[in-house]
Parts: structure tokens; C-alpha cells; sequence
């Protein structure tokens, strides 16, 4: 690709300082954005075609325009910077390598739409984002581009960092604004949606690091140059994370609609000496898995469904021929249930089950009759819950299920599991273990 | 002893509480600096904070036993937690866990008898793309990243750097 827009700063040494950030072009498209109206901006924004990087994937533009223009109570801005579907490893490098194209973003997001103070939500783990973000900002005030009279402009604006505290359902972007709120991070009932009621009980936009991070490019650019960048309906280059058995893991930016396969060859290296690829998941766990076959699918969203599965994150996790489908469905289930907020019968009991019925096959204890047991299982759990924690759990289990049904089966015929490892040097693996959550005993 | 927060976090929390149109939304960073002076979450530390924070004890326990990262009961200097979700696993994670079962002398669940150590699991910490990797929390509440450790001499260079500084750090349990 010639032109880096999302990772340009990823090897610019002090990139998340001020002077490098600026000598780089950075709050050039602040200075423009303040000189143009909102309804332009919000236009540009929907011609980039730019869509949500949190993993649904809703157009950018329009949720903005759902946005209230009046309000009694001062509007919100949170960013979800909560990264924790597996495989998911995108926002963290943005947050850390080029904290200020994300801070120029909320504040050009928060000049368009009138918002008033803005929240970076980052997972409490990732604490080099959060130092990074916090002496960014410190810099951005100092500069007049936060606080009040904001480059001489009728424009106030405050942002600050709230750190999460270890709960992968304050991705969910109203558990996020429990969590915002100091509560325990039990998703909302929608509607009312968050751009109606949100924080604080007041109108709030919630948009994803990577999305946002986007934003003073278009500026720049222009919103159609950003759609020319990538697909029908998906504008733009975005940050893919390629994990698994592959030679080289990591971040890499790229246009959308690439394929899954140029992504391995040419910026994953192909897979490992000695692997074969079996499967992979596009974008996070909650994914249906894809076969080899599908390795020519387009990474957009319409063109990832139209194949079978999701674009989710845009991280792919390369399984190879080591690597066993049940397993995996089984450590899967396991993480939504101990995820699980518990506030919907049918997610916390469900989740609960489909991780013991798989544990029992993984095991070699399973029965014929629990494959179906498992089917009805997740049957009950989709669509039936308060967020969509629940069919993230119920969606790749099924995938599982139905594309590697003869491995599930073998388990039952064979009474154990066929694939000794986890990993290709591995030993055997211990998934009987007990759990080590050190903080669960006392939850 | 009644609990008071040290100098430097008091001017923290000053600072904290200004940022939030509610004191309730500043519940979890101020757990944070709690936990930073305190080494745990008491019911002792969760009642001084509700007193900080002019909120009823029973919502700062809902909040603080909900969130992993606010430890209920005392744990090592250091907390190594082994990412063991499918992109780590594998790249060895599971295996990284048994190495360190081994050399810490604990199983994962256990903290070691001098108080040193704590060994667990935790799920996919964004790092997937440098595993198999694991995150060591101090007593100070500092979190550090070791990435990339599929070799043993990765792994034993992380252990003699967390050995040489551990007698310097202060044990959870003595911090109230
Ligand atoms: C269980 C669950 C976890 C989620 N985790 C994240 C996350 O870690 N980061 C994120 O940006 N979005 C996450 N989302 C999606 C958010 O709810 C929301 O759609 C997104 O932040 C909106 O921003 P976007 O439109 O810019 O994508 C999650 C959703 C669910 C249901
Ligand atoms: S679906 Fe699960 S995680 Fe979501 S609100 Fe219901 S119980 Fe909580
Ligand atoms: S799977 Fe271990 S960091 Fe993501």
C-alpha cells in the first residue's frame, strides 16, 4: 500500500508527543474542521463510507446524525477503548503509538456535533494507552485545542481517560456507560439509545478508537477520497491484526476489501513451517469460523457475511491442522460464561451449560445425544438477551458445530481428544485444569 | 487504624473527582488509588472510599466485586497472569503457565508462601500478536506486559528482573 493514513505514526519515534505529532501534519484538520459547518462535516463523514471499527459496523455518518442537536443537558462523547474480544489487538497500538490522531478526532467529533465533555474508556490493563492519552491531553490543553474557547471559537470542550477495571462487557457500549458511571457494567435495554439517553442520562455518542481515529483524515481529505480508499460501502484503509500459527503477527494497516488471503501472504508471511491452515476467525471470537476455501473473501462487511461469516474487529486468528474445533468452541464458551454479566437468564445459565456440555466432549465424556443438547442450547440463548453478548456465544458455537460436526462426533466415538496440543511444539494441553481467576473465589 | 489516603493520592483524587459531573463515576479510578495505598480491597478500604466518595457502602461493593482488577482478598508483590485465550494458546500459552507453575514452585490459583507471587490465567489482553505473553501487576498497583516469551531464555530473563526488584516492593498483605 502507498500511502499510510491509520498507522503512519506506528514506527515515527515520539509520535504521542505534541512537536512530532504536529511536525507530522497532526491538528491541521482541527484547524480546518473549525472553520467548517456541522451538517458538512456530517456529510463528508457519511460520503467516506467510514463504518464502526467496534465490530457491528454501523455507518459512521449516520449515527452521527442521529445525534440531538438541542439539548437540555450537555452532550457526551465516549470512546470505547475497552479492546477485549479475543484476537482483538487493533485500538491498543492507536492509543499507544499515536494518542493524539485519537484526541484530534474526539475533538473535531466534538465540534461537529456540539458535545461538551468527552470520555476515553480504556481497559485498566493497558496502562502505557492510558499514560500516553493523559500526557496528550496535558499537551492539547496546553495548546488551546481543549478546554474553552477552543482556537478563539464559541467551542468548549473537556476530555479525560476513565481507566476500565477487568470486565470484557464494558465493550458493550452501554455497559461501557455503566462502567463510565461507576457501576457494575451491566448492559442497558435499548431503546432508549444511547444518543437519546445516554451517560450521565444525557445524549452520547459512542464510537470505537479506530473510528474515530479516522476522522481527522477525512477532514483532510475529503469523505469521497476516503471511500475511493476502499470498497462499496466501506470506505477507507483500516488496522487488521493477524494472530495465530503465521510467520509474522501484528498490526497492519490496509485497504478495506482486501482479501483474507493477501492479508496472510503478504503482511502475515503465510503461515508457520510445518502448519497447514485449517480454519480462521475474521474479526474476534464471536465470529463464525471460516475454511480455507473462503480465504478469497473481502474484508468488508457485506462482503464478509455474503461468505459465511463476519467482518467483526478485522482481526484474524490462522488456526492450523493442530488445532482442535472443539476445543476451541469449548475455551470459547468457557470465556463468554465467565464474562457473562448475569442479568439475562437465558446468557448466564446458557453460557454456563454450553461450556460444561462442551467441556464434557472436549473431554471425551460427551454423548451423541449432547451435540444436540448443545444445538438447543445456543438455540435458546440467541436473540433472547438484553445485549449481544449472548449471540456471540451462541453464533460461533453453532459454527463450530455444524462445520466440524465429525470432530465433535470422533470425540464421542473415540472417548477422548484426537489433537494432543494446543500449540504446535505443545504438550498436552490442561483444559481440565481448574480455573486460576485468583479474584472469582470471592465474586 | 482508621485509613487515609497517602499525600500524593489524596491530590490524585482531588484532582480524579473534579474530572466527573457525579462522585458515583468516580468509583473505579478511585478503587484504583485505594488499591495502590491500600494493596487490596477490604470491606474496610470499600467503606473508606464510600466515605470519600459520599456513596452507600453497598454501591461501592457492587461495583468493586464485579470488576477482576480489584482484588477482594490480599495477593502476591507480584501478579503474573497468563493470557490463555486461543490466540496465546496457541503460541504456547498454556505452556507458559506450566513453566511458571514449575519455577515459581505454585500451581496457577496459588500465591507462593512468602507472598511473592501470585500465579493466574487471564483472558485476551490485546496482545495477541507478540504471544505467548502475561501481565505482572505490583503492589503498586504498576502493570508491566512481557511479550513474545516462547523461549525459555525470555521467560528466565523476565523472572530475574521481577526477582531482583521484588524485596523492594511492599507485601499487599501488610498495607492495612
Ligand atoms: C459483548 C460486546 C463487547 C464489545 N466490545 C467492544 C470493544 O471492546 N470495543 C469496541 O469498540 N466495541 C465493542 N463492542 C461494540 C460496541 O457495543 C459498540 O457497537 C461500538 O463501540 C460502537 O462504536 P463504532 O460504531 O465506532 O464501532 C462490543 C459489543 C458487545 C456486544
Ligand atoms: S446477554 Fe449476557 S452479558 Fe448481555 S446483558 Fe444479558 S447476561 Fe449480560
Ligand atoms: S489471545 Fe492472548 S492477548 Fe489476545
Amino acid at each position: 500500500m502507498e500511502e499510510l493514513f491509520l498507522s503512519r505514526n506506528f514506527s515515527v519515534k515520539n509520535a504521542h508527543t505534541m512537536p512530532v505529532y504536529e511536525q507530522g501534519g497532526g491538528y491541521v484538520a482541527l484547524k480546518k474542521a473549525v472553520t467548517l459547518e456541522s451538517q458538512t462535516i456530517i456529510d463528508e463523514v457519511k460520503k467516506s463510507n467510514l463504518r464502526g471499527r467496534g465490530g457491528a459496523g454501523f455507518p459512521t455518518g449516520v449515527k452521527w446524525g442521529f445525534m440531538p442537536k438541542e439539548s437540555d443537558l450537555p452532550k457526551y462523547l465516549t470512546i470505547n477503548g475497552d479492546e477485549g474480544e479475543p484476537g482483538t489487538f487493533k485500538d491498543r497500538s492507536i492509543m499507544e503509538l499515536d494518542p493524539h490522531r485519537l484526541i484530534e478526532g474526539c475533538i473535531i467529533t466534538a465540534w461537529t456535533l456540539g458535545l461538551r465533555y468527552g470520555y476515553i474508556y480504556v481497559r485498566g490493563e493497558l496502562q502505557v494507552a492510558i499514560r500516553r492519552l493523559e500526557s496528550a491531553i496535558k499537551e492539547a490543553y496546553a495548546k488551546g485545542y481543549l478546554g474553552t474557547k477552543i482556537l478563539g471559537k464559541d467551542f468548549d470542550f473537556d476530555l479525560y481517560v476513565h481507566p476500565g477495571a477487568g470486565a470484557y462487557i464494558c465493550g458493550e457500549e452501554t455497559g461501557m456507560i455503566e462502567g463510565l458511571e461507576g457501576k457494575p457494567g451491566q448492559p442497558r435495554l435499548k431503546p432508549p439509545f444511547p444518543a437519546v439517553v445516554g451517560a450521565f442520562g444525557a445524549p452520547t455518542l459512542v464510537n470505537n478508537v479506530e473510528t474515530i481515529a479516522a476522522i481527522p483524515f477525512i477532514i483532510e481529505r475529503g469523505g469521497e477520497h476516503w471511500a475511493a480508499l476502499g470498497i462499496e460501502k466501506n470506505g477507507g484503509p483500516k488496522l487488521y491484526g493477524l494472530s495465530g500459527h503465521i510467520k509474522k503477527p501484528g498490526v497492519y494497516e490496509a485497504p478495506s476489501g482486501i482479501t483474507v488471503r493477501e492479508l496472510l501472504e503478504e503482511y502475515g508471511g503465510g503461515m508457520l513451517d510445518g502448519s497447514e491452515l485449517k480454519a480462521f476467525i475474521p474479526g474476534g471470537s464471536s465470529c463464525k469460523v471460516m475454511l480455507p476455501a473462503a480465504l478469497d473473501a473481502q474484508m468488508g462487511f457485506e462482503t464478509m457475511r455474503d461468505a459465511g461469516s463476519s467482518m467483526g474487529t478485522a482481526c484474524i486468528t490462522f488456526m492450523d491442522q493442530s488445532v482442535c474445533m472443539v476445543r476451541i468452541a469449548s475455551r470459547l464458551a468457557h470465556f463468554y460464561h465467565h464474562e457473562s454479566c448475569g442479568q439475562c437468564t437465558p446468557c448466564r445459565e446458557g453460557t454456563g451449560w454450553a461450556a460444561k456440555v462442551l467441556g464434557a466432549l472436549e473431554a471425551g465424556h460427551g454423548r451423541m445425544e449432547d451435540l444436540d443438547l448443545l444445538m438447543d442450547v445456543v438455540d435458546n440463548i440467541e436473540g433472547n438477551t438484553i445485549c449481544a453478548l449472548g449471540d456471540s456465544v451462541a453464533i460461533p458455537v453453532r459454527s463450530y458445530l455444524e462445520i466440524f460436526r465429525s470432530e465433535f462426533e470422533e470425540h464421542v466415538k473415540l472417548g477422548c481428544c484426537p489433537h494432543p496440543a494446543w500449540s504446535i511444539r505443545g504438550t498436552k494441553p490442561k483444559l481440565t485444569k481448574p480455573r486460576a481467576d485468583t479474584h472469582q473465589a470471592d465474586a | 487504624m482508621a485509613l487515609q489516603f497517602s499525600p500524593g493520592t489524596e491530590t490524585e483524587f482531588i484532582e480524579l473527582i473534579s474530572r466527573y459531573p457525579t462522585r458515583h463515576a468516580a468509583l473505579l479510578p478511585t478503587l484504583f488509588l485505594a488499591q495502590k495505598d491500600f494493596g487490596w480491597i477490604s470491606v474496610e478500604v470499600m467503606d473508606y472510599v464510600a466515605a470519600r466518595l459520599e456513596l452507600s457502602p453497598s454501591k461501592v461493593l457492587t461495583t468493586a466485586t464485579f470488576y477482576t482488577m480489584y482484588n477482594k482478598t490480599p495477593v502476591g508483590k507480584c501478579h503474573i497472569q497468563v493470557c490463555t485465550t486461543l490466540s496465546c494458546a496457541f503460541r504456547g500459552g498454556y505452556e507458559l503457565l506450566e513453566k511458571l507453575e514449575d519455577r515459581l514452585g505454585i500451581r496457577a490459583g496459588e500465591t507462593s508462601a512468602d507472598g511473592n507471587y501470585t500465579l493466574g490465567e487471564a483472558e485476551c489482553l490485546a496482545s495477541c500478536g507478540t504471544a505467548p505473553m502475561f501481565q505482572v501487576t505490583d503492589s503498586h498497583g504498576d502493570i508491566a506486559y512481557f511479550e513474545n516469551l516462547e523461549s525459555d531464555a525470555a521467560l528466565d530473563a523476565v523472572l530475574t528482573k521481577l526477582n531482583e526488584r521484588i524485596e523492594s516492593l511492599p507485601d499487599p498483605r501488610k498495607m492495612h
